[in-house]
């Protein structure tokens, strides 16, 4: 299983961050503040496993950001890769070509679509559209939900309370 | 934008903005200043309870929580917006629960009820949600009570609704294994789902059902085995699908988990692994291999055949996939190639030896995880006959590798070099070469254990010390190089100056008396030496001035300069040793005599759990046992009796008595025995013999009783029994009793102390530390009681102090009074003397005796004993024995 999901900016800034496993605070600054120095470090061409207080981490490179994934010893290390990637390609098309800026403005929508990708660590979904579908469903329900809040007739009973 | 319109004269700050005005702090003390406003503000809307703003206000916090500031104080928040009625309140008030609680917080129980209200919610999104929440953070009390809202939800129409209660009682039943079988049909549906989602997830609910629960391993087996077979040949076989197809292949993910299910359900099971032999060819064989996908998929398929019942022609395709992977290019499938070859080297050890040489090359790669990969692969591969090869590779890339890998490599060398150490010198020769490459990396117990075995390599003492000398002069900044060699120096250094015990292959140096003072002085005078190297160095000064006068001044000279030193351990050992020199001539030469050998079966019984030790490996360790010199006496003898049972490789026939395995490498000095002792007599006598020898540790007895035995091999024994009787330790009763003592002896090993010869008394083992162990009474009969009460050593927990307490339940007074005891091989025992030998009747005495029994499978196997009283009534012989099964679990 997945225990956590991390992405962390080339200046170690993080961007994401989700815990399958339980962490303390503590904890978690500690992984992240490890992880970071280990991975940034690492040079372009040696493979994209890092193994770590006996689990391992599996990191992908896009653009200036990391995304890292940490796993059991016997899990399949090249399938998360393609996880990572798979998340990545939902990411851009849901944001249309996405950048870390996007990434760190909507940063709550990366975390919606992380939640139609994986639960519990592990993978729920291995359709693009299907998960661009829910995701879409959801925005316009929040949408609506906006417009009804924002009518006229709201503002008005909104003032006279 | 919204909430702007809805009051105008909001104070707080749009999200977006904050974000910005964080990301323009140009200082950390900026931002801190520009978060503690936000928080401030957010806290304040808190408490006014403000509800327009709590949707912004939580995420924010969120943005905040992820730069790594606390924020406690919106946790009730979250509960606050997932309480309210709204989809968009309730999304954000569930992914801050996700991210700002995690299981372990008191809060998330308050969430439970909002949690099942919403899991009957009768908004899809909504059920949605909340699975998801409970999917990544419940407790085992929230899987309890919200478990059957999660089994209803399978039986949604939506299947989007059905995937994820799939994988939220993946967490459930990780939480709570005893809720699996609630799961159990509701998972074998899931895997008629066409919907790709919803049947990933079935599936990795059926592969973590089979792990928690063997009732549903059963089930799945015998009734799914050919159905998930039959998923896996559709998707295998399935025409293009552009929304699942990466890289022309349909699903891989769904591939993977497919395959990870057929291993659980094949492992152990050869019908179940035999349904799945043909759709796991195919597999390996038709599988694209040019994109991470295809590769993924080999990868699961591989560890797949590895680990379902043996079939040989899919290991073979698995071990040429796993060739294929090793000599690829990429990194990444290397790396997998090197940890998937790990496990198969517990099948199919050969094949793994085939690839040895890209192996080793792959230990001298430029990336850190794929060396630590190799060289754990190379460590599982050394076996006698490539142990030379193989360590000689590792210790020249020892010298080019890197600084931080040094210390991993060299650890692993010297596990190699000690766990099949061939003979002493290439012990002592390997594990200099790792001292002077990377004498700073290794650990304390290395050298501790290389000085162990230079002590008791008597004949190569001379040559280890030379080299050790000629090591110094090229390497004399790696630390334990430099304490080896001093202390190697301050023992034997007369044989360095005058080339004592040469050895054939060794060119003669020529080292004068002062260049072996040299070699010290730099040590002490070495600013990186730490405490430990300068006291050792003072140590072997002080041997030094004794074994040659002529440096003595040169000596005292170099202690003197350390007299002010401000570590207190230096500053008293130089003044003291300065006195030795200058005021004790007298006594210095018998004071700094050569430390006597060191005993290597107490150190390596120190080095608890590592059965491979050096000493155990190296022929000839009990040789130089007898040696004369101050020896701790009985202690080793029952190190030496298990010692013995797990070095001798079973001897000549199958058919022999254990005993025998037993004794047989005491007597290493006579091979012929081995062979005679096939009369249960005779291996009486090898054990008495035995007990003889250590206890009184005269090596003379040895020879003389082994001698006597080859060579009669038809004798009466019992001639020999009277002849030998004198010098036994333990009075042999009767000639009778020596058939019931093979049978106490079968398979054990005995220990025998007599009370008078035994002087070894153990300090410290009678103190009570509280035993948590309750006594029980060991052994009665109608005339004898024994009780046992227990305590335990602190610090070493298979160590069990047994106070044995005999009393007396006749009218008659026992004397002569002899307790034996026997343990199985796992058991080490050691016998104290005993109180008295004579027992007073009626009760009115008793005697008491220590135990010490070491259980080197605690927690795994109990202890049991077989013990044997023998004692005179009247002066006639009386023997007792019984067999003690009740001792406190656990001990």
């Amino acid at each position: 299983m997945i225990h956590f999901v991390l992405l962390i900016s080339r200046q170690g800034k993080v961007r994401l961050t989700k815990w399958y496993s339980p962490y303390s605070q503590k904890e978690r600054t500690k992984v992240i503040r490890e992880l970071s120095g280990v991975i940034l470090n690492r040079g372009p061409k040696l493979c994209n496993f890092v193994e770590w207080r006996g689990q391992k981490v599996v990191y992908k490179r896009y653009a200036s950001l990391y995304f890292c994934m940490c796993i059991d010893q016997e899990d399949n290390e090249l399938e998360v890769l393609e996880i990572i990637h798979h998340f990545v390609e939902i990411l851009d098309r849901y944001f249309g070509s996405v950048c870390e800026l996007d990434l760190i403005f909507n940063f709550h929508k990366a975390y919606y679509i992380l939640d139609e990708l994986l639960i519990a660590g592990e993978l729920q979904e291995s359709s693009k559209k299907t998960v661009a579908r829910l995701i879409a469903a959801q925005d316009s329900l929040v949408e609506t939900a906006k417009e009804e809040a924002s009518s006229i007739s709201n503002i008005i009973a909104h003032a006279t309370k | 934008m919204a909430d702007l319109i809805i009051n105008p004269f909001s104070s707080g700050t749009r999200l977006r903005d904050m974000i910005r005005s964080i990301r323009a702090c140009k200082t950390a003390a900026e931002e801190r200043a520009v978060v503690r406003k936000e928080c401030a503000a957010i806290r304040a809307a808190i408490s006014e309870n403000d509800h327009d703003y709590r949707h912004r206000n939580l995420a924010k916090l969120m943005f905040i929580h992820m730069l790594g500031y606390p924020t406690h104080f919106g946790q009730m928040e979250c509960l606050k917006a997932i309480a309210s009625a709204g989809f968009p309140e309730k999304r954000i008030g569930y992914l801050g629960l996700m991210l700002l609680l995690d299981e372990r917080q008191e809060v998330l129980m308050l969430v439970t009820n909002s949690l099942k209200q919403d899991l009957n919610h009768s908004n899809q999104y909504i059920v949605g949600i909340a699975l998801c929440a409970l999917g990544n953070i419940c407790s085992a009390e929230m899987a309890r009570d919200l478990a059957p809202e999660v089994e209803r939800l399978f039986q949604s129409r939506d299947p989007n609704i059905r995937k994820k209660a799939a994988l939220c009682s993946v967490r459930i039943i990780k939480k709570v294994p005893d809720l699996a079988e609630n799961f159990m049909s509701p998972a074998a549906v899931l895997l008629k789902e066409k919907h790709h989602g919803a049947l990933i997830s079935g599936v990795q609910l059926c592969t973590e059902l089979c792990k928690v629960s063997e009732e549903a391993l059963d089930y799945l087996r015998k009734k799914r085995t050919e159905g998930v077979v039959k998923i896996l040949k559709d998707v295998v076989n399935s025409p293009y699908q552009p929304e699942y197809d990466i890289a022309g292949i349909t699903d891989p993910f769904l591939h993977i988990r497919l395959l990870r299910l057929l291993r659980v359900l094949g492992q152990g099971d050869a019908d179940a692994s035999d349904y799945m032999n043909d759709i796991l060819a195919q597999v390996a064989t038709k599988t694209e291999t040019n994109k991470n996908a295809g590769n993924a998929i080999l990868y699961e398929c591989v560890e797949t055949i590895m680990s379902i019942e043996d079939n040989s022609g899919l290991r073979v395709l698995a071990i040429n996939i796993l060739g294929r992977f090793l000599s690829n290019r990429d990194n990444n499938i290397r790396y997998v190639a090197l940890n998937m070859l790990m496990r198969a080297i517990a099948v199919d050890a050969q094949a793994v030896q085939r690839h040895r040489a890209t192996i080793l090359e792959c230990v001298k790669d430029s990336d850190a995880s794929i060396r630590k990969r190799a060289l754990e692969l190379v460590y599982l591969l050394v076996n006698d006959s490539n142990v030379k090869p193989l360590t000689k590779e590792l210790i020249d890339y020892l010298e080019v590798s890197d600084q931080d890998f040094k210390g991993d490599l060299s650890a692993k060398i010297c596990s190699i070099v000690e766990k099949f150490s061939l003979e002493k010198i290439w012990y002592i020769d390997q594990m200099l070469k790792v001292l002077s490459e990377a004498g700073n990396f290794v650990k304390d117990d290395v050298w501790h254990a290389l000085i162990v075995v230079i002590s008791n390599a008597s004949d190569l003492h001379g040559y280890t010390v030379r080299s050790l000398y000629r090591a110094f002069q090229t390497s004399g900044e790696q630390e334990s190089l430099v304490r080896v060699t001093v202390w190697c120096i301050g023992e034997y250094g007369e044989m360095l100056v005058n080339n004592m015990g040469m050895l054939d292959k060794e060119e003669p140096i020529t080292v004068t008396e002062s260049d072996a003072v040299d070699v010290l002085e730099t040590a002490i005078k070495r600013h990186t030496s730490d405490i430990t190297t300068r006291a050792m160095t003072l140590v072997a000064l002080l041997k030094l001035s004794s074994r040659f006068p002529s440096c003595s001044q040169r000596v005292n000279d170099i202690i003197v300069e350390h007299k002010g030193n401000f570590v207190l351990e230096l500053q008293q050992r130089s003044i003291e040793f300065n006195n030795i020199i200058e005021r004790h001539q007298n006594i210095r030469s018998i004071l700094l005599e050569r430390m006597p050998v060191l005993d290597e079966t107490t150190y390596n019984g120190r080095k608890a759990g590592s059965l491979h030790t050096t000493a155990q490996a190296s022929t000839g360790s009990s040789i130089s046992l007898p040696n004369g010199d101050v020896k701790p006496t009985a202690a080793p003898l029952v190190d030496l009796l298990d010692l013995s049972s797990d070095d001798t490789p079973a001897p000549s026939s199958s058919g022999v008595d254990p005993l025998q395995d037993l004794l047989g490498v005491d007597l290493t000095s006579t091979p012929s025995l081995s062979g005679s002792s096939k009369a249960p007599v005779d291996s009486l006598l090898d054990l008495l013999s035995i007990g003889t020898t250590s206890v009184q540790n005269d090596s003379s007895k040895l020879d003389v009783l082994s001698a006597s035995n080859s060579s009669t091999q038809s004798a009466n024994p019992l001639d020999m029994l009277s002849s030998l009787s004198s010098s036994l330790a333990t009075p042999v009763s009767a000639p009778g009793s020596s058939a019931p003592m093979m049978d106490l002896l079968d398979g054990l090993s005995l220990i025998a102390p007599k009370t008078d010869t035994v002087t070894f008394t153990s300090p410290g083992l009678s103190e009570t530390n509280g035993s948590v162990y309750p006594s029980i009474t060991a052994f009665k009969s109608s005339s004898l009681k024994m009780e046992f009460s227990f305590s335990k050593q602190p610090g070493n927990p298979q160590t069990t102090l047994i106070h044995a307490t005999f009393s007396n339940m006749s009218s008659n007074n026992y004397t002569n009074f002899i307790f034996q005891a026997a343990v199985p091989q796992f058991v080490q025992l050691h016998l104290d003397p005993a109180s008295s030998n004579t027992l007073p009747a009626n009760g009115k005495g008793s005697i008491k005796q220590n135990l010490k029994v070491t259980n080197t499978q605690q927690g795994q196997k109990n202890l049991a004993m077989r013990v044997r009283i023998a004692y005179k009534v009247n002066d006639k012989d009386m023997l007792e024995q019984g067999q003690i099964n009740n001792f406190p679990p656990g001990l």
